[in-house]
């Protein structure tokens, strides 16, 4: 702690590289690293979508390693704040310590300045984090995260996605990561209808990974029997909501039930 | 190799506080109280430069002097408080602990150097009532020289901190409300050498840890806020 020559700027990623450098996750190590890296959690599928409200970010819960299960109820949408979700996709572990990063990097500027980030800001933050996890990704530990929020300036719900390179893309509708994401795409590409209600923004994104976890065995659907449901979470002008069980488990029925073979 | 000058420490020592003192003097009060949902802490600031400031999940802080002075130390607490957080757990981060920081840098400045800090401190902390063994709510005040002091109730600092200390002292009781403890707040800012008559909602900086809140319990109360609690 130096009051004349310390680190004097708002990143907090920046302050544990030239004050704490032990503690910074530094994924250019990986880069060196010789041998094959052991099965980690992989597998899923992430969706983020604007809706009339805002935007909504949902995912399933399970992770495999390989042709196991990892866990069944795993984390893969944050809160990053009040105002912004990051869905995560890839290696669970770095892709959740960037998560944790995130939230701090946006908790540490708001309070350093007073003032929290603009969400172009915070997005441009997380692309950073992405492409210095690049060396990592060369490795295998890819992570691809989606970006929502609503920006309060604006007024509007946005949506961005990544490569690993720490490219950002703004998506005007929808968009999904993961190893289900070309099926929940498609799935989405056939509902998805700008200026949706809460309702429609559910069901579409049941549907959506449904279909996901129909077709692509890394994706988890809902286990009824564990009372394990997708995560869905909603971030609109008055912050950020979760839909509960029971409500994604009666869309879960609907969509069911719409599907049901007759006699069956 | 030439000497330096021998000076008396005991009349060094006494010459950096009274500058210390006169320079702090200078700047307006700020009164921290406790209520009956946590911390209030009220400053005679008609800028929009703030002297109240959010450190971390239960931690509050409250500076008065030379504003580019107690700011860094205000940057420095949020840093520290990060990076504790980052390294061990949200539940390590503790008042006492970045108390003590502050009155090594503040301390270490007075002695070191030929300009001591123009700055007093207030580090507030609520208890986690989720807990089952909460800290206690507390105010730990860092003097200019780094001493670092504990109280309970109400702290103060700035000029003429007697003079409200007084008032405070006959007019405190535990368990006020928080638009009662913002108006004995208000009253007591009153009552300084250099203080505004009938301060308006506009020059108030309002600042809450509110218990019942949950993660980041501090509160910046608006300008309506303040205005409908001293209605």
């Amino acid at each position: 702690m130096r009051f004349w020559d310390g680190y004097k700027g708002t990143s907090f990623a920046e302050l544990l590289q030239t004050e704490h450098p032990q503690l910074a996750p530094d994924f250019s190590r990986w880069a060196h690293v010789q041998g094959s890296l052991p099965e980690s959690a992989h597998g899923t599928t992430v969706i983020a979508l604007r809706y009339a409200d805002g935007a909504m970010v949902a995912g399933d819960r399970l992770a495999t390693a390989g042709h196991q299960v990892a866990m069944r109820d795993i984390e893969k949408v944050y809160a990053t704040d009040d105002y912004s979700l990051m869905a995560i996709a890839g290696a669970a572990g770095p892709a959740i310590e960037m998560a944790r990063l995130l939230g701090i990097q946006f908790e540490h500027h708001e309070k350093i300045e007073g003032e929290p980030l603009e969400l172009e800001g915070k997005a441009n933050t997380l692309a950073q984090l992405v492409k210095q996890n690049l060396p990592a990704a060369m490795q295998g530990l890819v992570v691809v995260p989606l970006f929502a929020g609503y920006d309060r300036r604006r007024g509007i719900g946005r949506v961005w996605k990544y490569e690993a390179t720490g490219g950002r893309y703004e998506e005007d509708e929808f968009d999904s990561v993961g190893s289900g994401s070309i099926f929940a795409r498609e799935s989405l590409k056939k509902s998805y209808k700008a200026g949706s209600s809460r309702a429609e923004a559910l069901r579409m994104a049941i549907e959506a990974l449904t279909d996901a976890a129909d077709e692509d065995r890394g994706t988890g659907g809902v286990d009824e029997l564990r009372g394990i449901y997708p995560r869905v979470k909603f971030c609109t002008a008055g912050g950020i909501e979760s839909a509960s069980d029971e409500e994604i488990a009666q869309v879960y029925r609907d969509v069911l039930g719409a599907r049901r073979r007759p006699g069956s | 190799m030439s000497f330096p000058f021998y000076v008396n420490p005991e009349q060094m020592t006494q010459d950096k506080a009274e500058f210390a003192r006169k320079g702090i003097a200078r700047g307006r009060s700020i009164v921290t109280l406790l209520y009956e949902g946590g911390v209030v802490l009220v400053a005679e600031n008609p800028t929009r430069l703030n002297k109240l400031g959010e450190v971390y999940d239960r931690i509050a802080f409250a500076g008065v002097g030379k504003f580019s002075e107690f700011d860094r130390l205000r940057k420095m607490g949020v840093q520290w408080a990060d990076v504790e957080g980052y390294r061990f757990s949200r539940d390590d981060v503790r008042g006492k602990a970045l108390a003590n920081v502050y009155g090594q840098i503040v301390g270490e400045e007075f002695t070191r150097s030929m300009k001591p800090f123009e700055v007093e401190i207030v580090v507030a902390e609520v208890g986690d009532p989720d807990m089952a063994h909460p800290e206690p709510d507390g105010l730990f005040k860092v003097g200019f020289d780094g001493t670092v002091s504990d109280h309970e109730d109400f702290c103060v600092i700035g000029g003429s901190v007697d003079n409200l200390q007084n008032h405070l002292q006959s007019n405190y009781r535990p368990g006020l409300s928080l638009a009662e403890a913002l108006r004995l707040g208000r009253d007591t800012l009153q009552r300084a050498e250099n203080g505004t008559p009938d301060l308006p909602a506009e020059s108030l900086e309002v600042c809450t840890l509110d218990r019942s809140r949950s993660g980041r319990r501090f509160e910046r109360l608006s300008k309506d806020r303040i205005r409908e609690l001293l209605a």
